[in-house]
């Protein structure tokens, strides 16, 4: 049924559409809204689930780290410093293959301390071993969350979901979205049934030391299960499209790019922007278009380059950095393309909450037209810099 | 029936395992295991305990058993009695969150403090040998008064570990949980008599087990027991029981013994035994607990 709904409000709906047994989470902006809603539905005993409200990220991952080992579907949700805090568990999670589902409200990371959107928090997770998608809008959180646990759960996979949900942007804002029914996502996501737990009459030991002799095997063994996600989220998005007849499921989205000269590449919210953009640019002519990439871990090469075969430039946009480096998306997609001779330029934009607008997006299209920048930051201010760091 | 085969079927924490030769910690461990019985389950901090019982392919837990990391036993505990209330088998299976001292104390206090915060129904067990043992025996806020460890050594202006031991066992009482409690290997119905009673009761509950450790200790594995038992004697390690805030029992002491004969056995103290003037220090350690907690009666 459609509804106009707070991001926050449908993601929690979504969440508890996927039955959790155990909630655990620890306040932080802009996740809080998230939590307070599922917090709701267990007083008003909406959800059969025990809320644990702990005392820290750290715990909140380790509560439903055990929780999870029990056999029983958990959620939790943070942002920022809590993911940060959180990142010990994190990494452990997805070792010890078990499928907790996360929403990530994306938040810049300090310092300066800062609650505005970027992506930085979960990019600085993405060799964590968990899959992790981002959602342009709050149809896509909704979707992502139901599909996520299928993904996550299937036997053969057995590893964690992070959902990435731009913080303030789509956690706080109002969007009319189809919230699915009850029914149909019993019938679409089962009871979780994993193959291996902590049970009286099975008594397994979990979370072993794993030495040199073994330690390899296992780290490897999980790279090539996340790498088999590929067909997974192709497979699951298919089965999603048949039950809920939306195609939101998927590696990476293809707009407008069939005869393009110029794409950009994005991830999360701003795509809706970047369409807008190209929309305009289009009715003046100008052959442009967007791959957004819903599927970020695993890292979809082989889609990406399939998408941009024929188009010679392309520009990517990072709501986050590897400082020293360059933007995440930007260096994967470069080591993708393994040096062809398509002219690939990264820049990093929105951090922080700094609205990336349409002048915005104008410029990074002119900048990939004209020149490669491997990391160009838009949208600088020179009168907040130091004399040798302005930009000429 | 082999021996080997009824031993693994009667225990839940079972030999074959890598601790040390007369490590207490593994014989802590297997008093616990053995009151609490199959219906358990355990959740384990990292550290020796972790690592010598637990080297993938082998295990040596007859209970399910699970460890994540270092700090959070407590929270993972937790989670896991979460997850068993939502499955309507909390009634049924009891659970036990482990660790060391360091694991407990120092790292994992904040998540132990929340998990007797919450009421969760769980043990924690800390086994208590007085440093970071499993890294090299660097100092805890469990090493005791003027031990030497590798991160607190003796020299020209130090007579080893500057500071006591936190009172860990009053923290978790001041939580007003049904019960905290300290207990020593060396007494081992005491240690079974206080996890049944612990386990008895629904909601959290803490036991700290004092644990020679003769490799950071630098003592004869033959002397655990015997060492374990002097710790007691002398008043460095009173043994209490709290019940709902309240002091309800203590191990009395009648004729305590001079700590020297506690230090004496141990290369960690050994710096002090020519200096008289650090031995009534620690002395004065005994003498207060044994004045605070009425060890005489």
């Amino acid at each position: 049924m459609k509804k106009y709904l707070e991001g926050s409000w449908a993601i929690a709906q979504a969440a508890k559409l996927c039955k959790p047994g155990v909630i655990s989470a620890y306040p932080i902006t802009p996740q809080t809204h998230i939590v307070e809603h599922l917090a709701k539905f267990v007083a008003d005993g909406e959800i059969n689930a025990q809320s644990i409200n702990v005392e820290s990220e750290h715990s909140a991952a380790s509560v439903v780290l055990g929780s999870e080992a029990t056999g029983v579907r958990s959620f939790t949700a943070t942002s920022s410093q809590g993911l940060l805090l959180m990142g010990e568990v994190v990494f452990n999670i997805a070792g010890m293959r078990l499928p907790i589902m996360m929403v990530c409200a994306n938040r810049a990371v300090s310092a300066p301390i800062n609650i505005w959107n970027d992506q930085q928090d979960s990019i600085s997770l993405r060799d964590s071993g968990w899959i992790q998608f981002y959602a342009e809008n709050n149809q896509e959180a909704i979707d992502l969350i139901i599909a996520g646990y299928k993904i996550g759960e299937n036997p053969k996979i057995m590893l964690p979901v992070m959902v990435c949900v731009d913080g303030f942007i789509l956690t706080h804002g109002m969007e009319t979205v189809d919230m699915p029914d009850a029914k149909t996502v019993d019938k679409f996501l089962p009871p979780y049934n994993p193959p291996f737990k902590l049970d009286i009459n099975n008594p397994l030991s979990f979370g072993l030391l794993g030495d040199p002799t073994v330690y390899t095997e296992t780290r490897y063994a999980l790279h090539k299960t996340l790498e088999d996600v590929i067909k997974e989220v192709g497979r699951v998005g298919a089965e999603f499209k048949s039950s809920f007849g939306r195609d939101s499921v998927c590696l990476v989205e293809g707009y407008k790019l069939e005869d393009a000269q110029i794409a950009l590449v994005a991830m999360g919210s701003v795509c809706g922007t970047i369409k807008d953009v190209i929309d305009a640019e289009r009715e003046k002519g100008a052959k442009v278009g967007l791959l957004k990439i819903v599927t970020y871990r695993p890292f979809p090469g082989e889609a990406i380059k399939k998408a941009l075969k024929n188009i010679p430039y392309i520009g990517v946009i990072d709501k986050d950095i590897s400082l020293g480096s360059a933007g995440a998306l930007y260096t994967e997609l470069s080591a993708a393309f393994n040096a062809t001779d398509k002219k690939i330029s990264g820049f990093v934009a929105g951090l922080g909450g700094r609205d990336i607008t349409i002048d915005t997006i104008k410029g990074i299209i002119e900048s990939t037209k004209k020149e490669v920048n491997p990391c160009k930051f838009v949208d600088l201010k020179p009168e907040l810099l130091w004399e040798e760091f302005k930009v000429t | 029936m082999g021996q080997e085969k009824k031993h693994i079927q009667e225990h839940c924490f079972v030999s074959g395992h890598t601790a040390c030769s007369g490590c207490g910690q593994s014989m802590g461990a297997r008093l616990v295991a053995d009151v609490a019985g199959k219906n358990t389950m355990v959740t384990n901090a990292t550290g020796c305990l972790e690592v010598f019982s637990t080297k993938a392919p082998e295990t040596s837990w007859g209970v399910p058993w699970i460890h994540s990391l270092f700090e959070n036993a407590a929270a993972v505990a937790s989670g896991v009695e979460a997850g068993l209330r939502h499955l309507g088998q909390i009634d049924k299976i009891r659970v036990i969150a482990q660790g060391g001292d360091g694991g407990t104390a120092d790292i994992g206090l904040q998540a132990l403090s929340g998990m007797l915060e919450r009421g969760h129904d769980v043990l924690y067990v800390c086994y208590d040998n007085g440093a970071y043992m499993n890294t090299g025996i660097q100092r805890s806020g469990l090493t005791p008064f003027d031990a030497n460890t590798t991160t607190s050594p003796p020299g020209k202006k130090s007579t080893g570990n500057p500071t006591g031991k936190k009172p860990l066992a009053e923290i978790c009482a001041a939580h007003h949980i049904p019960y905290a409690a300290t207990a020593s290997v060396a007494f081992a119905a005491d240690v079974q008599r206080k996890v049944k009673k612990a386990l008895d009761i629904r909601g959290p509950k803490f036991i700290q087990i004092h644990v020679p450790c003769p490799l950071g200790w630098r003592s004869n594995p033959a002397l655990t027991i015997e060492i374990a038992k002097l710790a007691v004697q002398t008043g460095l390690y009173p043994l209490i029981e709290y019940e709902n805030a309240q002091l309800t029992k203590v191990f009395k002491v009648t004729q305590p013994k001079p700590v020297e004969e506690y230090l004496k056995l141990q290369g960690r103290f050994r710096h002090l035994l020519k200096n008289p003037e650090e031995l009534k220090r620690v002395q004065a350690v005994a003498d207060k607990n044994i004045d605070f907690y009425k060890l005489k009666g």
